[in-house]
């Protein structure tokens, strides 16, 4: 399967899992005018059946671990999964919270982490070009 | 009559690439000058063919509940309904492929097929939001199709009252006869309006914002594509690409008919090439009115708030455009 053509046109679902929504501005921020990631091809679309990466957003608080689980389950193959914030990967501030089941990468597989709080859209950005590199190496599998 | 047919089903698969393209060139168009006016860069224009070229090696899902053949089927019949439409339309000054075949009336019919697959596979895909987005599918359909309906019955009465003796609603009857010329100054005021109503109707035809409720992204998760992955998708996407196309061939052909070819008196190959750019630059300026600047400058509409926008004050300027065509049908037998 020619992994390649997925690179140049990435759509992205945004899930978010209890998130601040810290992250989820900066996601959208990366989609204005000033950086602008739909030059490379990606786009946001409305349903997990659409999408070829998901960005997830947020700690995964227990009433959205099965939903996370189900969305996950519903994008076609081949897919990538961005965690976005340090939320997913440690809790970050909401850490040892009673509501909490995450990291993210307990629940489903992540391939790029991207930390910050929020990270900035460059950050982001440079995760897109992480599931890039990481696609094509799958490519040449 | 033999060699004609064989000629006819030879140049199907021309002109099924050929709208292919265009659509999907026009749809990067249409990205690349949307995103120019959010002060974007925007995609490269062959991000269309990327999307598609994707789409296609994507896994195909048919959900558990889903009634799979008509899953599965809708979406080819979207496309080949789709291109059916470029089969009975003038393209860059060349006469219909099924000229004698059909007219404007089964170029109405054919334009719904591609949404009624959408609402049909939305149904059958068994998702809650599909239903929902299938149903305002439905609505926007019945609100647009009655000034389309007006607005083409307007101009086919005019040519039966103008040209008795052809068949007035032949697309390529009225492609050859301009329909400025058959007016005086108050019907031209009215096939002004037809023409800037077909151009309102066209965001709805195409399913783009503001007319878009049905697939609506952000509320009801792009409804009747809600469950539709790869190739499946894909399909239903390349109909829109064509689609659009289509339905702008329709309105170049009413409105819009002139070459360019007599008035640089060029001769041969030299005129078709330079007919053949001039539809393209005539496709640009309907796409960019009818697609790119509405879908830009208007923000998504409610589903009531469509159908009073077409059945309310699309159908009453269509009816004053065809009062005022009818006015100067009287005014010219009048004499004045
Ligand atoms: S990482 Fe920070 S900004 Fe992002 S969701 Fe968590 S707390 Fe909010």
């Amino acid at each position: 399967m020619n992994l390649k053509a997925l690179n140049k046109s990435l759509w992205a679902f945004h899930f978010n899992s209890g998130s601040c929504n810290g992250c989820d501005i900066e996601i959208i921020a990366a989609l204005t005018p000033r950086y602008d990631v739909e030059r490379f091809g990606i786009k946001l679309v409305g349903t997990p059946r659409h999408a070829d990466i998901l960005l997830l957003t947020g700690p995964v608080a227990m009433d959205m671990k099965e939903k996370l689980e189900r969305v996950y389950a519903q994008m076609p193959s081949p897919k990538a999964v961005m965690l976005i914030g340090n939320c997913g990967n440690s809790g970050d501030v909401f850490y040892e919270s009673y509501s909490l089941v995450g990291p993210a990468d307990r629940i489903i597989p992540v391939d790029v982490y991207v930390p910050g709080c929020p990270p900035r859209p460059e950050a982001i950005i440079h995760g897109v070009v992480k599931v890039w590199q990481k696609l094509e190496k799958e490519a040449k599998k | 009559m033999n060699e004609l047919i064989i000629y006819q089903l030879a140049s199907v698969p021309a002109i099924a690439a050929l709208g292919i393209i265009l659509g999907l060139l026009f749809k990067g168009i249409d990205r690349v000058l949307a995103a120019r006016m959010q002060a974007r860069i925007g995609p490269p224009i062959r991000q269309p063919f990327r999307d598609l070229r994707k789409l296609m090696i994507k896994e195909n899902i048919v959900p558990k509940n889903a009634v799979r053949f008509v899953f599965n089927g809708m979406p080819l019949l979207a496309v080949a309904a789709s291109i059916t439409i470029l089969l009975y339309v003038p393209i860059a000054g060349f006469l219909p492929l099924m000229q004698g075949y059909g007219d404007l009336i089964l170029l109405l019919y054919l334009l719904l097929i591609p949404s009624l697959a959408l609402v049909l596979g939305g149904f059958a895909s068994a998702s809650p939001y599909a239903s929902i987005g299938a149903q305002r599918e439905m609505v926007s359909m019945i609100s647009y199709e009655l000034p389309l309906a007006v607005a083409v019955a307007s101009i086919a009465w005019l040519f039966s009252r103008a040209m008795p003796g052809i068949a007035s609603f032949s697309l390529a009857a009225i492609a050859a006869n301009p329909v400025w010329e058959l007016v005086g100054p108050v019907g031209f005021i009215g096939l002004l309006a037809l023409f800037l109503i077909l151009l309102a109707v066209m965001p709805g035809e195409i399913g783009v914002i503001p007319f878009d409720t049905a697939e609506a992204e952000t509320e009801i998760a792009s409804g009747m594509l809600v469950e539709y992955s790869g190739r499946n998708l894909a399909l239903f996407y390349l109909a829109d690409a064509v689609k659009t196309v289509g339905f702008a061939s329709i309105l170049i052909a009413i409105f819009l008919p002139y070459g360019i070819s007599g008035t640089l008196s060029l001769q041969g190959a030299n005129a078709v090439a330079a007919d053949a750019l001039f539809f393209l630059l005539k496709l640009f300026i309907v796409v960019f009115i009818g697609r790119v600047l509405i879908r830009v400058a208007v923000p998504r509409l409610r589903i009531t708030q469509v159908v009073k926008a077409y059945w309310g004050y699309a159908t009453i300027a269509a009816l004053c455009g065809l009062s005022l065509i009818a006015l100067d049908a009287i005014l010219l037998a009048g004499g004045c």
